[in-house]
């Protein structure tokens, strides 16, 4: 029992430098691509890295998680490692700023990753804001399983929107809802699922943003056929297991609520064992 | 691998290098033996651990600071039976070097977590936690009471017998450190383990409430490497002859010798695993190669060794 749960932590983690091969602005997102060699082999949709920033002499100690949006081998630069950043606080500030060429310390893949099912499948993929990152590499995976991969995206407003022009390739369908109205639907993007249940038209959702939406999503498809796995998004201080910070209230086939971490038994989780009204408290309950 | 003798001891327990893990920065061990062996460090001190199952505190249970982090886990673990039961076998299934700490709300329940540990082979030393921060009631930081303290000690100590070394976790904010320890060692503690993170609090400025979610929280890293010096040689002044487990702040072999050199007999890394998952050994390994550097014959030799000549 021990022996396998310790088979299961993060297994193909490395510890390296990594080079920045591109890293290009697109929307109010930096698209950035690393080399990380036979790495790619290991790297899972759903899977998410830890990169140290600001330099050797930083105030700031903590890596930064990002997810993987994609890895693909590539004839000239070996196995790249794409991840989508937004420029929002210190740490992300200065990986964007980072010029081709630059090292970067870095961890991965770490973490859980999407479940592919092993036959084809109707599959819904869901993204809130840069949430959509590792779908589309997803996608790809999916569409090579033979599943049909519908895909929506929402933000607060078209900037916040991140789909970039190959990415709409992997999939059958692609829809995007704004609350401003500024690109595609107006409204949220959770809002045409519940009638998609309802026709039976989906069969699994993977989906990736703020919580709330990963919230609302799980309250849709409880009580139905519907699988939901969702890549959680909880602050985290190591990434790799050890620091307890990321915990999420999560319940077990015994029915027993555990704090998970969500590096380690996420990012991805079962949407419908997350105790979502729980986030943010202590279970009452006694152990 | 040189032949420069690396080796200290805690009381009576002897260990190859001075570098462990600290507890609550390694969990159980498992997830940094991804990365390094077990084997090849000091020791290592897992999570403090209490008699029963606990859910520690709500999130967000971080927040980064300037060099450091606030953190309010609030001791979620297993609880000593599934710890003992899952963790320790594996552990000693390593080859590693083992540290346990306990923690409990009341002065009876360290004693029975005590008599719990006592039954355990492959165990090295007891970490007696007395100083952790995140509880809900400050009054249950035994440390900042020198007579708590004792008590709690004196009840571990005569419930585990003479032989397990206990080292006693204290905490930095107090008014007279080296009483609280004298009054420990009184009551039988070994070692000393110091210093546990610093009680902080960060207002979010969003929300423009405390950020954590039990609005204060224990401050790690760099920025309180200071601190611990200051603690480290006030104590080994105060009472030269008790080992010291120092802690705080330290990433690199040069902030580890910092600590020996104000009277450490070891040095824990903790929150430097955060952000480098190959700390604990590069740590030991550019501590090793400073030493050597420095002309020190050996670890024992640099333990205190900024008090050469001091008014004591």
């Amino acid at each position: 029992m021990v022996k396998e749960v310790m088979s299961q932590i993060n297994r193909s983690a490395t510890h390296m430098r990594a080079t920045i091969l591109a890293n290009k602005r697109v929307g109010q997102y930096h698209q950035i691509v690393f080399g990380i060699g036979d790495l790619v082999k290991s790297c899972r949709p759903g899977n998410f890295v830890a990169i140290s920033v600001g330099g050797d002499s930083s105030r700031m100690i903590l890596r930064r998680a990002f997810a993987i949006s994609r890895v693909s081998e590539n004839a000239s630069f070996g196995g790249t490692m794409e991840l989508i950043a937004a420029p929002h606080g210190s740490g992300s500030k200065w990986l964007c700023s980072q010029i081709e060429g630059s090292e970067v310390d870095i961890i991965l893949p770490l973490g859980t990753a999407f479940g592919i099912p092993t036959s084809p499948v109707n599959a819904l993929l869901v993204g809130g804001g840069y949430g959509s990152a590792p779908l589309f590499g997803l996608a790809e995976v999916l569409k090579a399983r033979g599943c049909k991969v519908d895909m929506l995206l929402g933000a607060s407003t078209s900037a916040k929107i991140y789909a970039p022009m190959e990415g709409k390739r992997s999939v059958n369908s692609l829809k995007i809802y704004t609350e401003d109205g500024t690109m595609g639907e107006l409204g949220r993007v959770t809002e045409p699922i519940k009638v998609l249940i309802e026709q039976k038209a989906i069969d699994v959702i993977y989906s990736c943003g703020p919580m709330g939406m990963l919230r609302a999503i799980s309250e849709l498809t409880a009580n139905t056929d519907v699988v939901h796995q969702c890549a959680v998004e909880e602050a985290m201080a190591c990434g790799i297991g050890i620091c307890m910070t990321c915990v999420l209230p999560v319940k077990g086939e015994d029915g027993q609520i555990s704090m998970l971490r969500s590096c380690i038994d996420g990012p991805v989780m079962d949407g419908s064992q997350v105790q979502w009204h729980l986030v943010g408290q202590v279970p009452e309950v006694n152990l | 691998m040189s032949d420069f003798d690396f080796s200290t001891t805690l009381g009576n327990a002897f260990f190859n290098t001075p570098i462990f893990t600290a507890s609550g920065c390694a969990s159980s061990g498992k997830e940094l033996s991804q990365f390094f062996a077990l084997k090849d460090i000091g020791a290592v001190v897992t999570k403090s651990v209490m008699n029963k199952p606990r859910y520690g505190r709500p999130t967000p249970r971080m927040a980064e600071t300037p060099s450091g982090m606030l953190n309010s886990i609030g001791l979620q673990g297993p609880g000593i039976e599934a710890f003992l039961a899952n963790d320790i076998p594996w552990l000693v299934e390593q080859n590693s070097r083992i540290i346990i700490s306990i923690a409990g709300e009341t002065i009876e329940e360290y004693a029975t977590l005590a008599r719990k540990v006592r039954s355990v082979g492959g165990i090295s030393a007891i970490e007696v936690n007395i100083s952790c921060p995140n509880v809900e009631n400050r009054g249950l930081v035994f440390a900042c009471d020198p007579d708590a303290s004792r008590r709690v000690i004196d009840g571990v100590r005569r419930t585990i017998g003479g032989e397990l070394p206990i080292i006693a976790k204290l905490s930095p904010d107090v008014t007279n450190l080296p009483e609280i320890a004298k009054g420990v060692v009184e009551s039988g503690a070994d070692a000393l383990a110091l210093i546990n993170t610093v009680l902080g609090m960060v207002i979010n400025f969003d929300t423009m409430r405390p950020h954590l979610g039990g609005k204060t929280g224990g401050l790690s890293g760099p920025a309180i490497r200071p601190v611990a010096v200051r603690a480290i040689y006030q104590v080994h002044a105060a009472l030269p002859q008790v080992p010291i487990l120092g802690m705080g702040g330290v990433s690199s072999g040069r902030d580890a010798l910092e600590l020996i050199l104000a009277g450490a007999s070891g040095v824990s890394v903790g929150t430097a695993s955060f952000g480098n998952p190959h700390a604990v050994v590069d740590i030991q390994n550019e501590l090793r190669d400073l030493l050597i550097a420095k002309g020190f014959p050996s670890l024992k030799s640099a333990i205190g060794y900024a008090h050469r000549g001091a008014d004591l």
